[in-house]
């Protein structure tokens, strides 16, 4: 498997991150993300990554990096699932994910870029 | 004490995929150990960078692969070897917060962290050693 799929949902994008990604193909769906985020007009960002059984610090910092090129576009991203032996080996490695918005799971992490997408249009407004 | 080798595999390190498959087997022998999930996660972790560091700092090296017994307790030691440029101040390179690379530059010093055991050894020129193990 060489690509990680985005998958368009409405306003928002979704990644379900299945596999154990080498190097390369996390710099891809960092890449890949940020494009599409500014070809969508996406509102949001979603990554599942419940499948992931590690995050080391290459994995993070394209975490954090995402994030971050998101929010440079007006994008939120929220990373969702991180399983509790990863959270509690990321604390210990000192990864700090300071860009990244966390949910424990898919719908929690649905209704919080929903909020923040609803927060920005009520700024909008004013 | 004396420790017993009771198995022992060697991990060619040469590209991105060569430190995925290091993940993968390091998982396999800590699931076949029983160790817990945190304790998978941390040393698959400390794999992870380490493995990466001989990759793409060393040139490329491997991995020395050993389960250990010390008639009291069973662990996984690792040895990364590479003949790369070696680290010219290993007191810096394990600050938190240093990196030669401009990545996140926790590589050494919270790798340290996720493991029981960590020497390093690297001389300029030759190439760098890093042994890490983990008891059950």
């Amino acid at each position: 498997m060489d690509k990680i799929p985005i998958i368009k949902m409405g306003d928002f994008l979704l990644v379900s991150i299945q596999v154990d990604m080498h190097d390369r193909l996390a710099m891809a769906l960092q890449d890949d993300l940020t494009i599409r985020v500014a070809k969508e007009r996406s509102k949001g960002v979603l990554i599942d990554i419940s499948s992931l059984d590690v995050v080391d610090s290459f994995i993070g910092r394209m975490l954090d990096n995402i994030a971050a090129m998101t929010r440079a576009l007006g994008t939120e991203t929220v990373v969702v699932g991180m399983q509790p032996a990863v959270a509690i080996t990321i604390v210990e490695l000192g990864l700090s994910l300071e860009n990244i918005y966390t949910a424990l799971n898919v719908d929690k992490g649905m209704a919080l870029l929903e909020a923040r997408m609803q927060a920005s249009v009520d700024a909008n407004d004013d | 004490m004396t420790i017993n080798i009771l198995r022992s595999e060697t991990i060619p390190l040469r590209t991105d995929e060569d430190v995925v498959r290091a993940r993968r087997i390091v998982r396999d022998w800590t699931i076949s150990m029983k160790f817990s999930l945190v304790d998978q996660t941390k040393l698959v972790t400390a794999v992870s960078e380490l493995a990466r560091n001989t990759v793409d700092h060393g040139g490329g090296g491997s991995a020395l692969l050993e389960m250990l017994d010390d008639t009291i307790r069973r662990g996984i030691r690792l040895t990364f070897e590479d003949q790369g440029p070696g680290i010219p101040d290993i007191v810096l390179a394990m600050t938190d917060g240093y990196s030669s690379r401009g990545s996140l530059g926790l590589g050494l010093g919270g790798t340290k962290r996720l493991v029981n055991e960590f020497n390093l050894f690297s001389e300029p020129g030759k190439g760098t050693r890093v042994t890490i193990a983990r008891w059950k």
